[in-house]
């Protein structure tokens, strides 16, 4: 037995004559966030599914906070935010919610959860009447419920505004500090960026990548992009110093490996006053994701 | 039991909020009014009284109404989820599938209940009112008021049949419609047809009374006609029901909810959302 709250094992499904899942693993740990990224029909929302026990496993063992998926205790221990929910329109926010709260089986304080979402003023309107967002943020409300072990979150931002991303994080983040596994599938990689404590990257059905960002990057060797502003007419000397492509009529681009960029910056430092500025972008989220889906595919 | 109990609150607030059970109570209120008035003409002939006329003339509207509405009611169930996103989150709650399914069965046949009641008890009670009743007359009432809830679970079974085997809220409309149409048209004219072709043979007087009552809305016709006299009177049906064991009928609608229910389970079961 492990502690894990959240453990796959080489799970496969197959749909038809189509592998939809291939030999996937992942474990998530308790108050850990882990980003399941992939394009459209790459297996997250499948993945999801099979851990909720609503659809059946061609292969392989999933096991949440120790026991089967679907099982009344793994339901209970599990929090899930569906893609684009909708609910009833005749229904209110506070309804919706106390329905979830009674089918959970807890006490909850209902206009605080909703308060906590933005949806205080709103509590009391009919789902019918709410934007995307609002529904969205009610939905978040109800992964709140109950202190979940497992939150499994697809999509959450979509149809939500900066703003309300900005929340959303927030909230995510309160979740994992009370311990709560949170798995987000997304494809918005810039925030996932920053907020999550672990990348794993489905293609086609198969988990191509798993592991933090810096390692991630590290592994992958993507280059970092240096782009050098050069004082007066030096940019010619520059070029041919550094071997990187001119720009524009100041500036010269040099990319360069993780382990030659230091050695790289002391050139630069070595010019003294024929640099007037510096500017350096690791690799993006976006680059490793574009590097990790393709891989392979050729 | 909780859980049970929570989803069958909240439907009946959705069926009270869509305003669903106060249009369905109108139109079974109206409809019935206007039959035991429209009806109310041969009572001297006869010699029963008005309010016997009055659920001779219901019975024939219960078997179009009742699985009319509860197909309406029910046919959303699933399909409607499904199509919002919403179920697939509502059975990664606790509650078991069973359990959904029932609690909202439970709502929706109470409301049925409710609209039922209230049609038919009014209409009956003006007929007694203005043309007399007797205990005959009051007991035929009841009847026709249990058995329509009874022709009514049927089709919330029926309809939840439909709803998890359809992939979109609109099929499941359109195949409860075809159902209807089935149940409680073309059946019966297939029968008739049979009964025609068959002139009176061995068919017509041995597997026909059988086949009649295995359709549930027929065997709410047989119930209420057979079981009262006056109603067999008044309604001029009574041959067929004649042939069959008194129980017949009876364990026809009975059956049937129990059995589509379970069908519909069943269905519910492997639907992947």
């Amino acid at each position: 037995m492990t502690d894990n709250a959240l453990t796959i094992e080489n799970v496969r499904k197959d749909r038809g004559r189509t592998t939809v899942l291939d030999d996937v693993s992942l474990t998530v740990n308790p108050g850990e966030r882990v980003a399941l990224l992939g394009h459209n029909g790459a297996g997250k929302s499948t993945l999801i599914k099979t851990i909720l026990g609503l659809t059946p496993l061609t292969d392989g063992r999933i096991r949440v906070d120790g026991a089967h998926p679907g099982s009344s205790q793994a339901r209970r221990s599990t929090a899930y935010l569906p893609e684009a929910v909708s609910f009833h329109p005749a229904l209110t926010g506070r309804e919706q919610l106390t329905l979830f709260a009674r089918l959970d089986g807890q006490g909850a304080d209902i206009p605080g959860l909703l308060d906590r979402v933005g949806l205080g003023d709103a509590m009391d309107r009919r789902i019918g009447a709410y934007s995307k967002g609002m529904r969205q943020r009610l939905g978040l409300a109800q992964v709140l419920l109950g202190q979940p072990k497992v939150a499994l979150l697809d999509e959450p931002t979509s149809g939500l505004d900066p703003i309300s991303r900005q929340d959303l994080y927030a909230i995510i983040d309160e979740l994992a500090a009370q311990g709560t596994a949170v798995l987000i599938a997304s494809h918005a990689l810039t925030e996932v960026e920053a907020r999550t404590d672990r990348i794993a990257i489905l293609r086609k059905g198969v988990k191509v990548a798993d592991d933090t960002l810096e390692a991630l990057s590290a592994k992958a060797g993507l280059p970092t992009k240096l782009r050098i502003r050069a004082t007066g007419a030096h940019a010619d000397q520059i070029a041919e110093t550094m071997g990187g492509t001119r720009i524009n009529g100041a500036s010269v681009e040099v990319l360069c490996t993780p382990d030659q960029k230091m050695a790289r910056l002391r050139d630069v430092a070595a010019m003294g006053d024929a640099v007037a500025d510096i500017e350096m972008t690791p690799p993006r989220l976006e680059d490793l994701y574009r590097h990790y889906a393709k891989e392979g595919m050729q | 039991m909780t859980r049970f109990l929570s989803i069958a609150a909240t439907e009946m607030l959705i069926l009270r909020r869509n305003r669903w059970l106060l249009m369905a109570t109108i139109v079974m209120v109206l409809f019935a009014l206007a039959l035991t008035f429209a009806g109310s003409a041969p009572t001297g002939t006869l010699g029963v009284d008005m309010l016997t006329i009055s659920v001779t003339s219901m019975t024939t509207l219960s078997v179009y109404l009742a699985p009319l509405l509860a197909l309406m009611i029910s046919f959303d169930a699933i399909a409607g989820e499904a199509e919002r996103g919403s179920l697939s989150l509502l059975l990664s709650y606790p509650a078991g599938r069973g359990e959904i399914l029932l609690g909202k069965f439970a709502a929706h046949l109470a409301a049925l209940g409710f609209a039922m009641t209230v049609g038919f008890g009014t209409a009956g009670a003006i007929a007694a009112w203005s043309g007399g009743a007797g205990p005959d007359s009051l007991i035929a009432l009841a009847r026709l008021i249990a058995t329509s809830i009874l022709l009514g679970a049927v089709f919330l079974g029926l309809g939840y049949l439909v709803s998890a085997l359809s992939r979109s809220a609109t099929a499941a409309a359109g195949l409860s419609a075809g159902l209807w149409l089935v149940f409680v048209v073309l059946y019966d004219l297939g029968l008739l047809g049979a009964v025609v072709m068959d002139g009176g043979g061995n068919f017509t007087r041995t597997i026909f009374p059988w086949l009649m009552v295995a359709n549930p809305a027929d065997a709410f016709r047989v119930w209420n006609i057979a079981a009262s006299d006056g109603v067999a009177l008044a309604s001029g049906m009574a041959g067929a029901a004649q042939t069959l064991p008194a129980w017949a009928a009876p364990a026809s609608l009975l059956i049937w909810p129990v059995l589509a229910f379970l069908l519909a389970r069943a269905a519910f079961k492997r639907v992947e959302p």
